[in-house]
């Protein structure tokens, strides 16, 4: 038998091709004679556009054409909101090009197609706009004020969504509390910033008439479809193609952008390929973004720290449009009380327009948002008590014993109630403990103290409701020539290692080398059930699809062994790429073999086919050659549809040091201990954590993205906008903990999120725990740089 | 984010160099590219014509003779802060050049380039500066060398005239005995500083400070020379309070004003930290220390 | 002594260039980035673009061995350079080179999209520390920053660099 993948470091199957360079991004698809276009986007944050003139633009040598709303015909429709909720009350979509307003800085204007991107760029310059600029207000809190100015003439006080659940009874759990604690914390805005950013590419076949996107997309699936709509072509008529993405996070989720609607039909109307491949300096103010959220939030607690209610009010920016609903907010929401028990939750939130870029999910989804505000008031709550921070944690928990542990009337975004599947909450709480030495730690940060220096310790608990539904596919099938397994699914990979863990989950099945199995994925001509990559679902939902129809294809490769070995199918074992008699010594037969002999129609071609003839025939049956309900070869297709989301969930704690010199933060340690229940592959989950944590960092200490009052974005640029380097991420210690989810078959939950979304809260609590001395206020808003920590002790030194 | 079109002219000479920049009016030169392109690429900067240097082999040396380090304004970053010539002469030029950027640009930048570029929180023209070199340009009359104190007018603002190329940097080596030190605070590694501070420093035969030299960059509109300071060090016996006074008093040569990202109290802060630290620094490194 | 040369604006010069051992003669745009050409010119398509900026390393190939950033550096610049690109890191024979084999092992990628740029940096670093091996991480960190990785968080990057530095010395 060989050795079980699942769990194994494997190395991936995707890497050869990366690292010679052979990688297919959009921009690397060689489009022989392509168009490339360009848009010309607002300056301004509101305002009435009263001319815009594109003569000049249009007569540049080298410009075939200049797109603005009036030449999009049909197009020029608003574009979807794409996950409708009741709560929606003033939902706004934009348009694919500006009418006669615009909204944000940023929105694409008009569409320049050229023969090259130079010759696109020189005649967007020389497009003429003039606005009527219209007041702005930025700032959140004062946006969803009376008489804000309004982003939208006809959605009174900016409020596009707001939604109240209320989980047990509030009311009478803060009427019966010893203690209430209360704290506001501020997230600011901030941005994925993926390594490549946005790409379209578009190409109408004359002969089929068939359209292929490329595109740098997380749902494919969904993109065919908007794009048939906004077509009106049949489905199978439009070929939707993620290549290789250069990261996700979020934002690529998103569709159709203003790209994925221009460029195809550029390319309908030039007959040749267009293609747009964003600049890093449009990302910034055309990608979606996330992130700024302010929740005021109150915890109900008796004496000894048990949290009887949560109270929790908060404000989301949605930015200028809500094209996927309430997503971020709702998740948000849902994950407000953490891993506590806490029996009454009231939660509240509006989404509030401002004119700014629109917001859409970014790894994390409100999660990093909803954990701050919890895990800063269970600290502060603590202080007030006088309780330890691990203890007041570990007194709330939910037990083991408590699982499934649903909070009525709380409903995530899968439309059911928020129900935790199983965890080791304490165990993991202790895991950290014991490897900060949290007791030595003490001594160490009192002896520092003495000499000046200030030491602090840091933590945070998670959790994640991972594994969205509704569901996703897998197919399988076994190559006839060279006995490979091939393997697809619905989705599309930004680098997580569909094409090695999805492998590894069917090498186990069908005993095959884990290189033999080739996952093809992102392309809608290849399969095309299913919903995209986001939420960490994909190792749970496909993943879980994928073995089902592994293990249907395994029923079917053992059956036809078994007639062609004439063995009895119990007696069949799968390996090494072969199905043999268990204990027989002899060969058997190979994993091509036994396809081709599944397949009626063979032409000896090859060895395999050859051979396959020298045994008894695949399938027994007196009748036609496919009996009725067979199908020819070895395929499977099964599906996976979760119960509910699971709920992975761990603890991050870090020991630093503030400089109080230059309020540099220096972390001398990073621990991580988390639970993802079973793994498929370990190294690629700690790749994943070591990546979260590294944007959790980024929007810890650096990433904001600073819009000024009259809504310019000031930097959007990689020189102003600063994305960590190595040097400013720690080493991170990971410790594992599995605990099977009991929902799906192999126990899985996602991982993609968890490293990002307690590490604000890590920082702020270490910082604060090692300035307790200079007694400054506490932390409530990230990220944390250097000049504002200075004016936090500044201010505390000018209150003694 | 592409260049707008432009001439593209490749003199063989610096002659030929010259007479092209007086010819146009809106010239910029290409040196390293590393700042000059970015602008370009973000259409910044539009200019009429690109003068490209790399074929002036004339400007791409570093010579060391009489106590002067010489270095010709094509000299890539790089290539200075790897000569142990250099770095024996004035070990300040490497520590300072290892502050700049990161390698794979420093690999491309030159000296020349950061100097005429003349960003107040480069590292570059604050050395110049500290170390009271002399920047050479030369222009269609000829040749003249100005005090780096003088050369560094405003934010990317130079004493060169438009027609006028920087040709050479000269920086005083240190004399036996002096002790130096750079070093800056950025919230990113290898990004321009929130504030960066060079010294040297010699002491008498009495153990006094004879000379001290005090620079700053990213805390005003050119390179600071942090002139009270030195001359409140001077005379003075070097002791951690001394040093810690000194840092004090350096706080009102801050004249940025607060941005986004950082404010004025806390740079003066970080500056303050900064001067006390590399006082004590370049203390260790004198002779006797 | 060459000539002094001008040319009018979007005039093509032509430039000859070594690119991966193979000598290459073509006419570029003078205002054509020497990323654009490697890129859509040559299709050497593994050299990436992730700022034009210069901040991001993506574009980082080797000019006449040492690495420099393809973004911030014109076609025209390059004549008579030789340049290398991940495309050439690789020997003749398809074998790996350490940087690539070390990438791979320690999976310090994932989406892959800074990689080639990650691993120029790197085989250029190899050229110039020996002492890799046994480097802390924190000196190994100061050498790569100037190259962002959006998704690894750079622990495994700072792993493959010492594995790497370990195979070029078991190659001797
Ligand atoms: C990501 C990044 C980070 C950086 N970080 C830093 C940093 O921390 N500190 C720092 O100091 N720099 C930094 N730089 C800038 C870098 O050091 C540049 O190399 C330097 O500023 C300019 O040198 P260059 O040779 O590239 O000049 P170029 O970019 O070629 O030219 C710069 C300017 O100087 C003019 N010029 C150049 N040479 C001459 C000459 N001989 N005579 C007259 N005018 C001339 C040009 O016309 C142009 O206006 C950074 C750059 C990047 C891309
Ligand atoms: S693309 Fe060249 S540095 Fe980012
Ligand atoms: S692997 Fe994706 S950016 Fe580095």
């Amino acid at each position: 038998m060989s050795t079980r993948q699942f769990g194994a470091r494997v190395q991936r199957n995707e890497d050869d091709r990366l690292i010679r360079g052979k990688g297919r991004y959009v921009d690397d698809i060689p489009l022989e004679g392509a168009l490339h276009g360009v848009f010309a986007r607002s300056n301004v944050a509101h305002a009435k556009i009263t001319r815009l003139d594109v003569s000049r633009a249009a007569a540049l040598p080298g410009v075939l054409k200049v797109y603005t709303h009036e030449d999009l015909g049909s197009l020029d429709m608003k574009m979807p909101l794409l996950i409708p909720h009741p709560c929606i009350t003033h939902g706004r979509t934009q348009y694919p090009l500006a009418r006669d307003e615009v909204f944000y800085v940023g929105q694409a204007i008009a569409f320049v197609v050229a023969v090259d991107r130079y010759v696109a760029e020189d005649a967007a310059l020389l497009i003429d706009v003039e606005y009527e600029t219209l007041p702005v207000e930025i700032d959140l809190r004062r946006a969803a004020e009376p008489g804000a100015p309004l982003v939208h003439a006809d959605v009174p006080g900016n409020i596009a969504a707001n939604l109240v659940q209320e989980s047990g009874d509030v009311a009478s759990a803060f009427a019966k509390a010893d203690h209430i604690t209360s704290i506001t914390v501020h997230c600011e805005r901030s941005t994925a910033a993926p390594m490549e950013c946005l790409a379209t590419a578009a190409r109408w076949d004359e002969v089929s008439g068939e359209l292929t996107v490329w595109d740098g997309t997380q749902a494919p699936i969904g993109l065919r479809g908007a794009l048939a709509s906004l077509f009106d072509l049949d489905e199978h008529a439009v070929r939707v193609i993620a290549p290789d993405v250069g990261g996700g996070f979020g934002p690529k989720i998103h569709f159709p952008y203003a790209n994925e609607v221009l460029v195809p039909l550029a390319a309908r109307e030039f007959g040749r390929p267009v293609k747009w491949i964003e600049d890093r300096s449009e990302n910034f103010v055309h990608m979606t973004h996330e992130r700024l959220q302010i929740h005021d939030i109150e915890l109900a607690a008796t004496r000894d720290g048990i949290v009887l209610g949560l109270r929790d009010r908060f404000l989301h920016d949605t930015g200028a449009f809500i094209p996927y609903g309430i997503a971020v907010a709702q998740v948000a929401s849902c994950q407000i009380a953490g891993p506590y028990r806490i029996p009454n939750i009231l939660v509240e939130f509006s989404c509030v327009y401002t004119p700014t870029v629109p917001v859409t999910p970014y790894r994390g989804c409100g999660r990093p948002q909803a954990n701050f505000a919890i895990e800063r008031a269970m600290d502060q709550l603590a202080d007030e008590l006088g309780l330890d921070r691990f203890e007041i944690r570990r007194r709330n928990f939910i037990q083991p014993e408590e699982f499934p542990y649903t909070r009525p009337n709380l409903i995530f975004a899968d439309g059911l109630p928020v129900t935790h599947d199983s965890g080791e909450y304490e165990q993991a709480l202790r895991a950290l403990m014991d490897a900060l030495d949290v007791d030595a730690f003490k001594a160490d940060q009192q002896a520092a103290l003495e000499q000046g220096r200030y030491l602090g310790l840091g933590l945070s608990f998670y959790v994640e409701g991972t594994g969205l539904g509704p569901y996703e596919g897998g197919h399988v099938r076994v190559h006839p020539i060279t006995g490979k397994v091939f393997v697809n699914t619905g989705l599309t990979t930004q680098g997580q290692g569909h094409a090695t863990v999805f492998a590894q989950i069917v090498s186990d099945q069908l005993g095959v080398a884990v290189e033999d199995v080739i996952v093809v994925e992102g392309d809608t001509g290849v399969y095309d059930w299913g919903v995209g990559t986001f939420a960490s679902r994909a190792a749970v939902v496909s993943g879980s699809a994928v073995h089902k129809a592994a293990v249907l294809a395994r029923k079917q490769l053992i059956d036809a062994a078994a007639n062609m070995l004439e063995a009895n199918p119990d007696d069949i074992e799968l390996s090494d790429g072969r199905a043999f008699v268990a204990g027989s010594g002899v060969d058997g037969v190979t994993l091509a073999e036994i396809a081709t002999a599944s397949n009626p129609l063979r032409y000896a071609f090859n060895k395999a086919a050859e051979r396959a003839t020298q045994f008894a025939p695949a399938a027994r049956s007196d009748g036609p050659p496919l009996a009725e309900g067979a199908h020819p070869g070895i395929e499977a297709t099964d599906y996976y549809a979760p119960p509910h989301a699971t709920w992975a969930y761990g603890v991050h704690g870090a020991i630093v040091e503030v400089d109080p010199m230059t309020y540099g933060i220096k972390i001398h340690r990073y621990v991580c201990v988390h639970d993802c229940g079973n793994m498929i592959n370990p190294m690629i989950v700690e790749g994943q954590i070591a990546g979260g944590v590294a944007q959790g960092m980024g929007g810890a200490f650096y990433e904001k993205l600073e819009y000024d009052e009259d809504g310019a974005l000031r930097n959007a640029s990689f020189m102003d906008f600063l994305i960590p380097y190595a040097t400013e991420i720690p080493h991170v210690e990971m410790i594992h903990q599995e605990t099977p989810s009991p929902l799906n078959p192999l126990g899985i939950k996602g991982v993609g999120e968890a490293g990002t979304i307690p590490v604000a809260q890590v920082i702020a609590s270490a910082i604060e725990d090692a300035l307790r001395p200079l007694e400054i206020a506490p932390i409530r808003k990230v990220p944390l740089s250097p000049s504002l920590l200075h004016s936090y002790v500044t201010e505390a030194g000018l209150r003694k | 984010m592409k260049p707008s079109a432009f001439r593209y002219a490749l003199p063989s000479t610096l002659r030929d160099a010259i007479d092209i920049r007086a010819r146009f009016e809106d010239s910029v030169i290409l040196a390293g590219g590393q700042s000059l392109i970015p602008t370009m690429n973000f259409r910044l900067a539009n200019p009429e014509v690109v003068i490209d240097l790399r074929k002036l082999d004339e400007l791409n040396y570093v010579r060391v003779a009489d106590g002067v380090v010489r270095i010709g304004a094509m000299a890539r970053q790089r290539v200075v802060e790897q000569n142990d010539e250099v770095a024996a002469a004035n070990p300040l030029i490497r520590e300072t050049l290892l502050n700049v950027a990161h390698p794979v640009i420093r690999n491309r930048g030159t000296v020349g380039g950061s100097l005429a570029h003349a960003d107040p929180s480069a590292e570059l023209p604050t050395l110049l500066t500290t170390m009271r070199g002399a920047i050479t340009v030369c222009g269609p009359s000829g040749r003249r060398t100005i005090a780096a104190e003088d050369f560094f007018e405003f934010i990317f603002t130079t004493a060169m005239e438009p027609d006028e190329l920087l040709v050479e940097a000269a920086i005083p080596a240190l004399e036996p005995g002096e002790g130096w030190a750079f070093a800056e605070f950025a919230r990113r590694h290898g990004d321009y500083s929130v504030a960066g501070v060079a010294v040297t420093l010699k002491l008498g035969a009495d153990r006094r400070i004879d000379r001290v030299r005090l620079g700053a960059c990213g805390i005003a509109t050119t390179p600071a020379l942090l002139t009270e300071c030195e001359r409140f060090l001077t005379g003075k016996s070097p002791s951690p309070e001394l040093f810690a006074e000194a840092g004090t008093l350096a706080r009102d040569a801050v004249t940025v004003s607060d941005d986004s990202a950082t404010s004025k109290v806390y740079r003066q802060h970080v500056l303050a930290g900064l001067v006390a630290r590399n006082l004590t620094t370049a203390m260790t490194r004198t002779d006797g220390a | 002594m060459t000539e002094t040369t001008e040319f009018e604006p979007n005039a093509l010069v032509r430039i000859n260039v070594e690119v991966n051992g193979r000598a290459v003669s073509e006419e570029v745009s003078t205002r054509l980035l020497l990323s654009d050409f490697l890129r859509h010119q040559l299709r050497l398509t593994g050299t990436h673009v992730g700022c034009e900026h210069g901040v991001c390393g993506a574009c980082t190939v080797h000019i006449d061995g040492t690495p420099a950033r393809s973004c911030l550096t014109l076609a025209v610049q390059v004549d008579g350079c030789s340049i290398r690109t991940v495309e050439g890191l690789a020997n003749a024979d398809g074998s790996l080179h350490p940087v690539q084999q070390a990438f791979k092992e320690c999976h310090a990628l994932q989406c892959g999209f800074c990689t080639p740029g990650f691993m120029m940096a790197v085989a250029g670093l190899l050229d110039e520390r020996d002492d890799l091996r046994t480097a802390e991480d924190d000196s190994i960190r100061e050498d790569i920053a100037g190259n962002v990785c959006r998704c690894t968080g750079y622990m495994n990057i700072v792993s493959a660099v010492r594995r790497a530095a370990e195979l070029t010395n078991e190659k001797g």
